[in-house]
């Protein structure tokens, strides 16, 4: 990497703080790093960490309630952090530009994408219709997009979220700005549209000889992609040094808690295999589903998927957006019929029954939904909450819902003085734990995890994972694990299916599937997990004493 | 597309169709008729034998489904029928009456959407909290005034104490100007109340700090991506809005003494006058649902999501 010693941008005894209701509280404290040209650096942190409130003050875009206390902000030798909007405006876009979080929410839906492209190049000079219709098909062809005179016509809600980044990154680049701040731009992204959109950025990084400060939750995207890494906690640098460096010798204790919770960079610990013989939990044969398109065609979500998990053992089902894996647990959820196969749970053949039975076969499977922020009624407390399922079938006394709310709280690991509590009152990693509860109150065989981890930071996540691993040891459940994450899914899962387009590519143990893919596409995606970079350190997880952080 | 636009049509031509058939049953159930109102008067000086008739020719008495079907197949073909007390055509007296009316409303809801937009954007672009405050609470003043005490207060003002705008033989631009207000600022405060809504919620959008981060100023940022998206769901609301116009039309006239359909509407009322009364509801009908259904047909022009999709999904 040809980066010169001299600093695009330089940040030193940065403090930002936020005002809610008089009270002030600094978020950021005496943060100081330098970007050299052709440089990416990466901001490394959990939610809280202060790595986006770090990175919106050096583009001056800090929330209306927060400001810069203190610090210098010294981009290209002068220092903005005292400038004021308007002459931030003039250096916005054309010196240092933003690649956002969200594609899917960071474009104007009723503007055309040509519209918006165009936008950067006429705020930031006078330049003819004519020349910046060229220059926006230029951008777009630049940036890996087909048919760039079709998209620049075409609308955000056209475009599929790598496009739609594509695009965004377009816009950043417009100007030749010296320094990109991309916050997160890959996160919401699946694992091989990341890839190739960091691939892009890099390209052009290197192309131009621009800085780039990369904004990540995610060590092992930060591992493959950055020169340097500066570890954020708690609004305070821990560690900043080369990558190489700070991986293969992290000074500080939470860096090393990082290290060893970041699914993606831990060795994958084998799990024993399972012993022949152990009774099927779940079935499912030549699973077929369609669904009616309003046009009167037919679209066929799920094709053919067969597997079986026997009792007691984890089935990860893998797939990116669109590969029918929410479509096939909603299947054995008894959500929808099947159109074809046959979903065997129990005594239960889940596409017969009738709706009386249906009720019964729920208290069989339960599901841990995605987003513990989403998912609990903000109304309810906690006690509430784990309690509802127990009332919808024969009735229990109460002192006895109380018992059993009180022992499945104790076995999730909630505290007993949480029961009172409203969801909002709680971090990420307690509402999981709620909505664990609340699906093993029922006592299930099988509970289906969909996307049960993703929203959370690394070090929960791993909290998280290392009790459905024990409650799985100590209670026999099979769980029906779907994720995104191969990192995570090596971990946790005994066997796995990978799923493309609505058809099982890959079906076998992890072992089998990690070792000896048979199709490409799950190549792909193992090829896609970010750290790869990284060797494998032998640190187990458990070495450190972790605090308790959910 | 286009399959979509005939179906809206055919809704609304049921919807003036349910108008036209609830209006004449609740008008036939009224007790009295406008005959027995204005020949029984002891000023005509009629016998019984000639009332009887006057409502042959009428035709009156005959049976509920036969008048129903004489109207309906009248109003088809654009015969509203006659009006009772003044003895002229209904459709001459529309003639008249509804110009002016149609004027009134058009201005005032022009008005209404200027005076929204100017609130909106002002509060919006307010530098200090409690301007931004002051300035969100004029709608709930707005809607809280009534009708008639403004159009009385308004007159008050300006034609007697400042003598700004005259009522004795008013000019073309001064008959209309306060009563165009007085419709306009209880139709604003709606308007107004969902858009600093819909600008404070779309400016929390991502979309809004990526603008900000191409270097766009805050009045570019408005106008090129907040407005644009906040004035959609006003759209509706603004539809649902005339109805309001019409009442508030009625109203405004009297108060105002304008001749319009307000005026006609509140004299056919007090003499029971039902040709004139049954054409107003279809009339009125016809205008909400033609408003409603262009708001419909215009969305799709407005917000790309909502057309048909062709692009690509890789």
């Amino acid at each position: 990497m040809s980066a010169s010693d001299k600093p695009v941008l330089e940040v030193r005894d940065l403090n930002v703080s936020y005002s809610q209701r008089d009270i002030r509280s600094t978020v950021v404290h005496g943060v100081s790093f330098s970007v050299n040209a052709g440089e990416v650096v990466a901001l490394v942190g959990e939610s809280g960490s202060g790595k986006t409130s770090t990175a919106q003050a050096v583009i001056g875009l800090l929330a209306e309630n927060g400001r810069i206390e203190s610090g210098a902000i010294v981009l290209n030798g002068e220092d903005i952090s005292r400038w004021s909007n308007a002459r931030l405006r003039n250096i916005r876009g054309a010196v240092v530009s933003l690649v956002p979080q969200d594609p899917g929410n960071s474009l104007n839906p009723v503007a055309t994408i040509g519209e918006q492209v165009r936008e950067i190049l006429s705020i930031h000079g006078r330049i003819s219709r004519r020349e910046a219709d060229r220059r926006v098909i230029e951008l777009l062809t630049h940036v890996g997009l087909s048919e760039p005179e079709l998209r620049a016509k075409q609308y955000p809600h056209e475009l599929s979220g790598g496009m739609k980044q594509r695009v965004l990154i377009a816009i950043a680049i417009a100007l030749r700005p010296a320094l990109i701040i991309a916050d997160e731009p890959t996160s919401a992204l699946d694992v091989t549209v990341q890839r190739r959109i960091l691939d892009l950025i890099d390209d052009l990084r290197r192309q131009y000889g621009t800085a780039v400060l990369l904004v990540t939750h995610d060590l092992g995207v930060a591992a493959d992609r950055s020169d340097k890494i500066i570890v954020l906690q708690g609004g305070r640098i821990q560690e900043q040094g080369k990558t190489a460096d700070v991986l293969a010798a992290p000074q500080s204790a939470y860096t090393r808690k990082l290290l060893s919770d970041a699914p993606s960079l831990a060795a994958a610990k084998p799990r024993a295999p399972i012993e022949p013989g152990r009774p099927a939990a779940l079935t499912i044969s030549n699973l077929v589903q369609d669904f009616n398109l309003p046009s009167g065609k037919t679209f066929r979500a799920v094709d053919d998927i067969s597997f079986t998990v026997p009792r007691g053992t984890t089935h990860a089902v893998v797939g990116e957006s669109g590969s029918g894996k929410t479509t096939t647990i909603r299947a054995i959820a008894g959500f929808q019929k099947p159109t074809g196969g046959q979903i065997r749970i129990g005594d239960f053949d889940v596409g017969s029954l009738n709706s009386k039975d249906l009720r019964q076969f729920r208290r069989k499977v339960q599901l841990v939904y995605q987003n513990p922020w989403a998912s609990l009624d903000p109304r309810q407390t906690v006690r509430a909450i784990i309690e509802e399922p127990l009332l919808n079938f024969e009735p229990v006394a109460r002192e006895e819902r109380d018992r059993r709310v009180a022992a499945i709280a104790d076995r999730v690991g909630l505290p007993t003085t949480l029961l009172s509590r409203l969801p909002h009152a709680l971090s990420g990693g307690q509402r999981q734990r709620v909505a664990i509860a609340r699906a093993l109150v029922l006592e299930p065989e099988v509970v289906v995890l969909d996307e049960a981890v993703s929203a959370l930071d690394v070090t929960v996540q791993a909290q998280i994972l290392d009790l459905l691993a024990e409650l799985q040891r100590d209670l026999g459940l099979t769980y029906v694990f779907v994720s995104h994450d191969l990192a995570v899914v090596r971990q946790i899962a005994d066997t796995v299916s990978v799923l493309h387009n609505g058809r099982q590519v890959d079906y076998g143990t992890v072992e089998q599937v990690f070792s000896a893919a048979s199709s490409d596409y799950t190549r792909e995606l193992i090829d896609a997990i970010p750290g790869a970079k990284f060797p494998h350190a032998d640190i187990s997880r458990h070495a450190f004493s972790a605090g308790p952080l959910s | 597309m286009s399959r979509y636009v005939v179906g809206r049509i055919g809704q609304a031509l049921l919807v003036l169709w349910a108008a036209f058939t609830l209006s004449f049953i609740l008008l036939q159930a009224m007790p009295g008729d406008a005959v027995l109102i204005k020949f029984l008067n002891p000023e005509f000086g009629l016998s019984a034998d000639q009332i009887r008739e006057i409502r042959a020719a009428y035709a009156i008495d005959s049976g509920l489904l036969v008048q129903y079907a004489n109207t309906f197949a009248n109003f088809l073909q654009g015969d509203f029928g006659y009006s009772m007390q003044a003895g002229v055509p209904v459709s001459a007296q529309l003639a008249t009456n509804l110009p002016p009316t149609l004027k009134l409303a058009g201005l005032g809801f022009l008005a209404a959407t200027i005076l929204a937009v100017f609130i909106a954007f002002l509060s919006t672009m307010a530098p200090f909290a409690w301007l931004k405050n002051l300035i969100q609470s004029l709608p709930s003043l707005f809607i809280s005034v009534p009708v008639f005490w403004l159009a009385i207060m308004l007159i008050q003002i300006f034609s007697f104490r400042l003598k700004l705008v005259s009522v004795i033989n008013p000019g073309p631009w001064e008959s209309v100007v306060l009563p165009v207000a007085t419709l306009a600022v209880p139709i604003a405060a709606p308007l107004a109340q969902i858009l600093i809504r819909n600008i404070d919620e779309i400016r929390t959008r991502p979309f809004v700090p990526v603008a900000r981060a191409k270097g766009a100023s805050e009045i570019g940022i408005l106008w090129r991506h907040v407005a644009r998206n906040a004035i959609l769901p006003v759209l509706t609301i603004a539809g649902v809005l005339f109805g309001e116009l019409l009442a508030g039309a009625v109203v405004t006239e009297t108060v105002f003494g304008l001749n319009g359909i307000g005026g006609l509407t509140e004299k056919a009322v007090s003499n029971q006058d039902l040709s004139v009364l049954q054409a107003v509801v279809v009339i009125s009908a016809a205008a909400f649902v033609t408003i409603n259904l262009a708001v419909d047909l215009a969305y799709p022009l407005l917000d790309p999501r909502l057309r048909t999709r062709n692009g690509a999904t890789a």
